[in-house]
C-alpha cells in the first residue's frame, strides 16, 4: 500500500514536471556515467527537446529543430524511434534489467519503428515517405527500408502495440561520422558548447558499443524529440593491481573536458550512477550506504574528484538495502572545467541485473539446402529472486513476448516450431498462449512470427526451433557483396511481466528529463518500461551462382547464333541439282580419308576451294601422295621457321 | 571434268555422323591413343602445374605491422611452464589443463566454457553409413561412460564487430599425457588470443578450442563442431544417461556454469600444431595439411596466405605433404630428365617457350602429387581440420617444426614469435575478408607448396583415359548388331539383343552392393580379428554370388541360343563398359581423384579382357598375348592385391590379407565415397571381366 501511495506522488511529481513548464519551448541535456562489471564505463547522453503544440505556441520556433517538426507534420508521426548502433550490447555483463539498457540497447546496423495517426490503409504510403525524409535528414540508407520485403507491421510482438505501427531494420548498415553530424545539428548548441561538446570523434568511434537514438513522441499537449548517445568506453589508464576497477576521468574517457553549459539548455546535469548490485557489493565490504551518499567525494571505497552538487537515493519499497545512488553535478553552478573522476581504494565484483531471461539465437544445420533457427532463452538468477517474491511455488509463470522476421528468402516452416523446456519436449499449445503467424510471401514480404509465451519461472532453458528452406534466389535479386550471406534481422524478445522503472528521491524540485524517463516510459500507450532485448543478428549463407557466369552464358549464347545463322546461311545457298551431280561424280573416285582430309585441309590453307584431283592415269595416285608430303613438310618447315625468326 | 553417273547417288551423312563412324570403326586404334594420351597428361601434370596467387584481393596479406611482440612471447612462456609444471606434479592433469586454460581464458578478458563430449566407439553401421551422422544420435547410448574428454573454448567477442562471423583456432592437445610441442602449441594458441583480444581491428569472433585429443584429434573437434551446428536440446531421459551425467569436477569451481556459446557463421578454421624438432633443414618449417574428407579441399587462397605470409614475411620453409618413395624412383628421374631435355630444345627454338623444369623439380612435383592425389583419394582427412570441412568451413593444419630443441626456454622465444606473428597475420587476412572464401580454386591437386593443378588441365587427363570406354562400347555393339544381320536365321529383335547382357550387370551390381553391406553382419561375429574377417568378408561374398546365380540364373546359361557364341561376349562386355564409364563419370565428379587411379585401373582392364578361348583361335603369339595381359590386368585389378601391392612399394611387402579389411574399415568409419565406389563399380567390373575371360 505504502508503495502505491508512493507511485502516486511521484505521478504527481511527475504531472507536476510536466504541467510547470507549460507555453515554452525547452532544452536539457544530461549524462550518466556508470561504471560496468567489466572494468568499462557507460556514458549515457540524453538531450530532450520539449515544444508545445503549434495551437498554442505558434509556429516559429527558437529552439525545437525545424525539420523535425516538419516531419512530425508531413506524416502525421505519434511515435518514432531511429537508432544507429555499431556493436552489440553485451546483455551478460552490461546487465539487460535496467532503464538504460532497455531502451537503449539496439540491435546492430538501423532500426526504425513509427507509429502514425492516419488511417489504415495510408500507413504503408507514409511510411515510405518517410523512410526517404529520414534517410536524407541522417545520410544512411533508411531508404531501404521503403521496400515490403524490409518492414513488418506487429501487432502483438513489439512493445508499443499498436495498429498502425511499422518496424524495420537494416542490419548490415555501417554507422559512423556522418550519421553523428546530421543528429548533432538536431541541438541547439551543436557539439560546440555543452555536454555535446565531449564527442569527441575517434574515442567515441573506439568503444566497445555505440548507439545514436532518436525517438519522437507527439501528443496534443506538443511534441517531445528524445536524442541519446549510448557509448561503452575502456578507460585508458592501465590500473596498478589487476583486481582493481580501472579509475577514470572525463577527460581521459573522452579526451575533452566539459567547458560549460549550453547556454540554451535548462538544464545541464551529469550524473554519476552506482547501480543496485555495486552499493549492495559495497555494503557488503562494510561500506555503509549512508556513507556513500554522505562522504561522496572521499569514501572508504572510491574518491570522487569534484564534489557533486546532489545525491539522489533510489526509493524502492521491496528491497531496502541495496538502492542505486545518483550524485548529480550541475552544470549551471560556475565550474569553468568540470573534470569527473573516479578512483577506486578497494576491489569490487559486481554483476548488473539481467533480463529474466537472457536470450540467444543461433542458426543450425549445414549446406545450402535447409537449417533451423533456434532461440534459445536462458533464466538467469533474476526469475528465482525478484520473481520468486511475487508468486508462491509453482504457480508463477512468466510472460515472454517473441517478435522475429524473417526475409522471404528463409523459408520458415511455422508447423515445425517445437518448445523444448529444460530437456523435455512441450506441446505447443500448452506453452504458447497466442501466436500470429504472417508467412513470407516471395519477393513481396517478411515471414512474421509473434508469439507470447507463458513460461515457469522455474524453467531453466527453453528452446525455440523452427526449421526453414533457404530459397533460391534470380540472379538480379543478389545485392553486392552476395557471397557473404544474408542477414536475419534481430529478434525482439521483451517480458510484459517486468518493470525496469525506477524511482528516485529528489531533493530540489528540478525535473531531470533523464530521471522522469526512468519513471516513466516515454510513450503514452505504455505503463511501464517493460524489459527489452535483442538477439543476435544472423548470417545464413545462400547459394549463389558464380557471378561471371554471364560472361559465360553471353559467349555460349554467341557461338549458338553464330552456328545457328551460319548453318541457316548455308542452307539457303545451297543447291541441292548441282550437288547431287558432285556427289555422283565423286562416287567414282575413291579416295582414302586420310589424304582427303589433308588435301581439304591444305585448300582450306591455301584459301582456295578444294578441287578433288583429276586422275588421268593409274600411277597419279602414288604421284601426288608424294607431292603432298613434299607439300605438308614446306609448309611445316615454312612455319617453324617463322615461329623461329619472328616469333 | 569426267563426270560418270552412277546409277544411285549415296548422299552423304552428316559430318559429325561421319567422324563418329569413323572412330567407332577405328575403335582399337583410337583408343589406344586416348590411353596413352591420358597417361601423358597425367605424367605431365606437374609441368603444366601453375604457380599459386592470391586471387582474393581483400585478403591482403603482410599489409599490416605484426603487433605480436615480446610481451606475447613471454606470457606463452608462462603457459608453457605452467602446463609442464602440472604434468610433473600432479596425475589429474586432464581436470588440471582444462582448468589453468580457462583461467587464462578468463583473465584475458574474454568468454570461456567447457565443452564436454563422449568419445564415440566407431563401428560399421550401414544406416549410419548411408545417411550420414543422423543416426549416430540414437546409437549414442551405447557409450562409456568414462571415455568423455573437455575442451576448452574461449571466445572473444569483435568489439565493433555484430557477431555474424567467426574464426577457430584449434589446438589439440592429449591431456592425460601432454607432450612439450603441445604445450607449445597450447602456449602459442594462448599467446595470439590474448593479443587478439586486445586488438581494435577485430570484425569477426575468433574462437580458440583446445580440443582435448586424449580420444583422438579428430574425434573432439568433430564433437564440438556437431554441437555447435547440430544441437540436441532434447534429453534422454532413461537411467542410462543418468549415470553418465558428468560428476560436479573442480573444472565447474567456477561462478559462471559451462554454457555453450557460439559465434555466428565460421569464416575459416586453423589447426595449429607444433611437431618435434627436425635437424636436417637450417630453417623452422611449417608443413600445410589441407586434403578434409572424400578429397574436398579448402579454397586455395587460405593455404595462399599461409604461404605468403610464412614464406615472406616469416622466412619459413613450406612444406606439403609427399611421397618419399617417389624421390629415389630412378624412371622417375629419367622422365623428368626427358622433359627437361624437350623443355630446353623448346626453349632453344623460341625464348618465349618456357615449359620445361628442372628433373630435380620434376621429381619432386611428383611426389607432392601423388600425395596430394592418394590423400583425396582415399577419402579420410589427413587432420583435424577436415571435421571443419563437412560444415562447409575452410580449414587447414599447420604444423610447425622448429630447427631448434624447444626444451631449453631461451629457444622457445623466437619460434613463439615467429609463429605468433604467422597466425596473427593469417587471422588479420582473413579478418580482412567481407565475404566467404570463394575467388580461388576448390578443386585442385598441389603439386608444390605454391603450385598447383586446377580442375581444367587435370580433366583433360581423365577425358582422355575414359574416352575409350563409350567408343569401345559402341564399337562392340554395332559389330555385333552388324554381323546379326547379315547372319542368323532367326534374328530376335534388336532390343532384346542386349537384354539378357543387362540382366548380367545389374545381377553383378547388385551383388556388388551387397558385398559393401556385409561388413556389417561380420560385425556380428564373436572373436574376430582382421584376417578372419577378410576372410569371412571374402567366402560370404563369394557365397552371396553364388547365390544369387542359383536364384536368378547363371550368365552363361541362356534360356536358348539366339546368339553366335562371339557376340554373346562382345554385347555383355559393351554393357559392361558402358555401366563401368558411367560409374566413373560419376566418380569423377564426386572424388576425382578416386576417379583418376580408378580408370588407370579399370580402363585397361575393361578394355582389354575377352574369352581365353578366343586365343586358340587366333595367331598364336598374338593370341598368347592378350591372354597373358588379360589374367595379369585382372590380378592386378582386384582390389586387394592393388592395395597390397601399393602398399608393398610404398611400405615394403610383408603384409597380410588382413591390412586389406583395416583399411577397408577404416573408409567406410570415415564415409569414404571410394569404399563405395570400390564395392558398386570396381568389384562388379572386375567380376565381369573374369566373366568375359572364362566366356566358353
Amino acid at each position: 500500500m505504502a508503495f502505491l501511495r508512493l507511485i502516486q506522488f511521484f505521478t504527481l511529481l511527475v504531472l507536476f514536471c510536466l504541467n510547470g513548464s507549460k507555453g515554452d519551448e525547452e532544452f536539457s541535456e544530461e549524462l550518466l556515467l556508470r561504471p560496468l562489471p567489466d572494468r568499462k564505463v557507460l556514458a549515457h547522453f540524453h538531450f530532450e527537446n520539449k515544444v508545445p503544440s503549434a495551437e498554442t505556441h505558434g509556429r516559429h520556433y527558437s529552439l525545437f529543430p525545424k525539420a523535425i517538426y516538419q516531419l512530425v507534420e508531413k506524416f502525421q508521426i505519434r511515435e518514432m524511434e531511429l537508432s544507429f548502433t555499431q556493436g552489440r550490447w553485451n546483455y551478460e555483463t552490461w546487465g539487460g534489467f535496467d532503464p538504460v539498457s532497455s531502451s537503449n540497447a539496439k540491435p546492430p546496423g538501423v532500426e526504425l519503428w513509427a507509429i502514425f495517426n492516419v488511417p489504415l490503409d495510408q500507413v504503408d504510403v507514409t511510411w515510405k515517405s518517410l523512410t526517404h525524409a529520414l534517410s536524407g535528414l541522417f545520410c544512411a540508407s533508411v531508404n531501404f527500408l521503403e521496400s515490403t520485403t524490409t518492414y513488418s507491421a506487429p501487432t502483438s510482438g513489439f512493445p508499443p502495440y499498436a495498429d498502425n505501427l511499422r518496424y524495420g531494420a537494416l542490419p548490415r548498415e555501417a554507422v559512423c561520422t556522418e550519421n553523428l553530424t546530421p543528429w548533432l545539428k538536431l541541438l541547439p548548441c551543436r557539439d560546440k558548447a555543452g555536454l555535446a561538446s565531449l564527442l569527441d570523434r575517434p574515442s567515441i568511434y573506439r568503444g566497445f558499443y555505440h548507439s545514436q537514438r532518436l525517438r519522437l513522441v507527439s501528443t496534443e499537449l506538443g511534441i517531445k524529440l528524445e536524442q541519446t548517445l549510448t557509448i561503452v568506453l575502456q578507460p585508458g589508464y592501465k590500473s596498478s593491481s589487476k583486481l582493481l576497477q580501472p579509475s577514470w576521468s572525463i577527460s581521459s574517457i573522452f579526451g575533452r573536458k566539459v567547458s560549460g553549459k549550453c547556454a540554451l539548455a535548462k538544464t545541464s546535469t551529469i550524473f554519476f550512477a552506482l547501480d543496485r548490485a555495486l552499493v549492495f557489493e559495497l555494503n557488503k565490504l562494510g561500506v555503509k550506504s549512508e556513507k556513500i551518499g554522505v562522504e561522496a567525494a572521499s569514501n572508504p571505497a572510491f574518491e570522487l574528484s569534484v564534489i557533486p552538487d546532489k545525491v539522489i537515493k533510489e526509493v524502492n519499497s521491496s528491497s531496502s538495502e541495496s538502492l542505486s545512488i545518483l550524485y548529480g553535478f550541475s552544470l549551471d553552478s560556475s565550474y569553468d572545467i568540470l573534470d569527473i573522476g573516479l578512483t577506486w581504494k578497494l576491489p569490487v565484483v559486481w554483476s548488473s541485473p539481467q533480463a529474466p531471461f537472457h536470450a540467444t539465437r543461433f542458426l543450425t544445420g549445414s549446406g545450402n539446402e535447409r537449417g533451423s533457427i533456434v532461440i534459445l532463452l536462458r533464466s538467469t538468477e533474476y526469475s528465482a529472486g525478484v520473481m520468486g517474491g511475487n508468486a508462491a511455488g509453482d504457480g508463477c509463470k512468466l510472460q515472454v513476448v517473441i517478435f522475429q522476421a524473417v526475409p522471404w528468402y528463409v523459408k520458415l516452416y511455422f508447423h515445425t516450431l517445437q518448445v523444448v523446456i529444460d530437456g523435455r519436449l512441450e506441446i505447443v499449445t500448452e506453452v504458447v498462449e497466442k501466436i500470429r503467424v504472417a508467412p513470407s510471401e516471395d519477393r513481396v514480404s517478411l515471414g512474421v512470427m509473434e508469439m507470447v509465451m507463458r513460461l515457469p519461472c522455474s524453467v531453466k532453458t527453453a528452446a525455440l526451433t523452427i526449421e526453414f528452406d533457404k530459397g533460391f534466389l534470380h540472379i538480379d535479386d543478389y545485392p553486392p557483396d552476395a557471397n557473404q550471406g544474408f542477414d536475419i534481422p534481430s529478434a525482439v524478445i521483451s517480458f510484459p511481466d517486468t518493470d525496469t522503472s525506477t524511482y528516485y528521491l529528489e531533493e530540489n524540485t528540478t525535473c531531470s528529463s533523464l530521471l522522469l524517463k526512468f519513471q516513466l516510459p516515454g510513450n503514452v500507450t505504455q505503463e511501464k518500461n517493460t524489459v527489452l532485448s535483442y538477439t543476435e543478428v544472423l548470417l545464413v549463407p545462400l547459394a549463389t551462382p558464380d557471378f561471371s557466369m554471364p560472361y559465360n552464358v553471353i559467349t555460349i549464347t554467341c557461338t549458338v547464333f553464330a552456328l545457328y545463322f551460319g548453318s541457316l546461311l548455308n542452307v539457303l545457298r545451297r543447291r541441292v541439282g548441282e550437288e547431287e551431280r558432285f556427289l555422283k561424280a565423286k562416287a567414282g573416285r575413291k579416295i582414302p580419308l586420310v589424304p582427303l582430309l589433308l588435301n581439304k585441309l591444305l585448300a582450306k590453307l591455301r584459301g582456295r576451294p578444294y578441287e578433288p584431283t583429276k586422275s588421268s592415269s593409274p600411277s597419279s595416285p602414288s604421284s601426288s601422295s608424294k607431292k603432298l608430303i613434299l607439300k605438308v613438310i614446306l609448309v611445316a618447315g615454312v612455319a617453324v621457321g617463322w615461329h623461329y625468326y619472328y616469333g | 571434268m569426267a563426270e560418270k553417273e552412277s546409277e544411285d547417288p549415296k548422299l552423304k551423312p552428316r559430318l559429325l555422323v561421319r567422324i563418329g563412324v569413323f572412330i567407332i570403326s577405328h575403335s582399337a586404334f583410337v583408343s589406344v591413343v586416348c590411353f596413352t594420351a591420358g597417361i601423358l597428361a597425367l605424367i605431365l601434370l606437374p609441368v603444366l602445374a601453375k604457380n599459386t596467387y592470391v586471387s582474393e584481393n581483400a585478403l591482403m596479406p603482410g599489409s599490416d605491422n605484426p603487433m605480436f611482440s615480446g610481451h606475447e612471447t613471454m606470457e606463452a612462456k608462462r603457459l608453457v611452464k605452467d602446463i609442464m609444471s602440472i604434468k610433473r606434479k600432479s596425475e589429474d592433469a586432464g581436470t588440471e589443463i582444462p582448468r589453468v586454460l580457462a583461467h587464462r581464458i578468463a583473465e584475458s578478458g574474454a568468454e570461456v566454457y567447457h565443452h564436454k563430449f563422449h568419445a564415440q566407439k566407431n563401428q560399421f553401421d550401414a544406416l549410419d553409413f548411408f545417411s550420414g551422422s543422423s543416426y549416430s544420435s540414437m546409437t549414442q547410448e551405447k557409450h562409456n561412460c568414462n571415455a568423455h574428454g573437455v575442451n576448452s573454448v574461449g571466445i572473444i567477442r569483435a568489439p565493433q564487430g555484430d557477431g555474424k562471423e567467426a574464426i577457430v583456432l584449434v589446438t589439440p592437445y592429449n591431456s592425460t599425457n601432454i607432450q612439450l610441442c603441445e604445450a607449445l602449441s597450447l602456449g602459442l594458441a594462448y599467446s595470439i588470443f590474448s593479443l587478439f583480444s586486445r586488438v581494435n581491428w577485430l570484425a569477426k569472433d575468433i574462437i580458440w578450442l583446445a580440443a582435448d585429443s586424449r580420444y583422438g584429434e579428430y574425434v573432439s573437434v568433430s564433437a564440438w563442431l556437431k554441437d555447435y551446428h547440430n544441437p540436441v536440446f532434447i534429453s534422454s531421459h532413461n537411467l542410462d544417461n543418468d549415470i553418465c551425467e558428468f560428476e560436479d569436477n573442480p573444472i565447474t569451481e567456477d561462478r559462471t556454469p559451462d554454457i555453450f556459446r557460439r559465434a555466428g557463421t565460421m569464416a575459416a578454421a586453423l589447426v595449429l600444431k607444433v611437431a618435434d624438432t627436425e635437424k636436417q633443414n637450417g630453417k623452422d618449417t611449417l608443413s600445410i595439411y589441407a586434403e578434409a574428407s572424400n578429397g574436398q579441399m579448402p579454397n586455395l587462397d587460405l593455404i595462399n596466405v599461409v604461404h605468403y605470409l610464412a614464406v615472406h614475411r616469416q622466412g619459413l620453409r613450406v612444406k606439403v605433404n609427399k611421397i618419399l618413395v617417389l624421390f629415389n624412383s630412378s624412371w622417375l628421374k629419367v622422365i623428368g630428365e626427358i622433359l627437361e631435355f624437350i623443355g630446353k630444345i623448346a626453349k632453344g627454338l623460341n625464348p618465349k617457350w618456357q615449359f620445361g623444369i628442372s628433373a630435380a623439380d620434376y621429381v619432386e612435383g611428383t611426389a607432392t602429387l601423388a600425395s596430394s592425389i592418394y590423400n583425396q583419394a582415399l577419402g579420410v582427412p589427413t587432420g583435424s581440420h577436415g571435421a571443419f570441412r563437412d560444415y562447409q568451413v575452410d580449414a587447414i593444419t599447420l604444423e610447425i617444426s622448429p630447427k631448434l630443441d624447444l626444451s631449453n626456454e631461451a629457444r622457445q622465444s623466437e619460434f613463439f614469435l615467429r609463429g605468433g606473428r604467422l597466425i596473427e597475420g593469417v587471422v588479420r587476412s582473413v579478418n580482412n575478408l567481407l565475404e566467404k572464401f570463394h575467388q580461388s580454386f576448390f578443386l585442385y591437386l598441389m603439386t608444390g607448396p605454391s603450385k598447383f593443378v586446377s580442375v581444367g588441365v587435370y580433366m583433360i587427363g581423365f577425358a582422355l583415359l575414359i574416352a575409350p570406354l563409350p567408343i569401345v562400347a559402341a564399337s562392340l555393339y554395332s559389330e555385333a548388331s552388324k554381323q546379326d544381320s547379315t547372319s542368323g536365321a532367326h534374328v530376335p529383335p534388336k532390343s532384346r539383343m542386349w537384354l539378357h547382357a543387362a540382366k548380367t550387370v545389374f545381377l553383378v551390381h547388385l551383388w556388388g552392393t551387397l558385398v559393401s553391406l556385409l561388413p556389417s553382419l561380420i560385425y556380428q561375429l564373436p572373436n574376430r580379428t582382421a584376417l578372419t574377417s577378410m576372410l569371412s568378408w571374402v567366402s560370404l561374398s563369394f557365397l552371396t554370388l553364388l547365390a544369387l546365380y542359383g536364384v536368378l540364373g547363371s550368365p552363361y546359361s541362356y534360356p536358348s541360343r539366339p546368339l553366335s557364341q562371339n557376340k554373346e561376349w562382345a554385347i555383355l562386355k559393351s554393357v559392361m563398359i558402358a555401366f563401368a564409364s558411367i560409374g566413373l563419370g560419376t566418380m569423377s565428379i564426386i572424388n576425382f581423384a578416386t576417379a583418376q587411379i580408378a580408370a588407370l585401373l579399370i580402363v585397361p582392364m575393361c578394355l582389354i579382357s575377352r574369352p581365353l578361348k578366343l586365343a586358340d583361335r587366333d595367331k598364336r603369339f598374338r593370341g598368347l598375348m592378350f591372354a597373358a595381359c588379360n589374367i595379369v590386368l585382372l590380378f592386378i585389378g582386384f582390389p586387394p592385391v592393388s592395395f597390397l601391392m601399393l602398399k608393398g612399394w610404398s611400405d615394403g611387402f610383408g603384409n597380410s590379407v588382413g591390412d586389406f579389411w583395416n583399411w577397408a574399415e577404416s573408409l567406410w568409419l570415415w564415409n569414404s565415397a571410394t569404399y563405395l565406389y570400390l564395392m558398386m563399380i570396381h568389384l562388379p567390373c572386375w567380376v565381369l571381366c573374369i566373366h568375359v575371360l572364362l566366356h566358353p
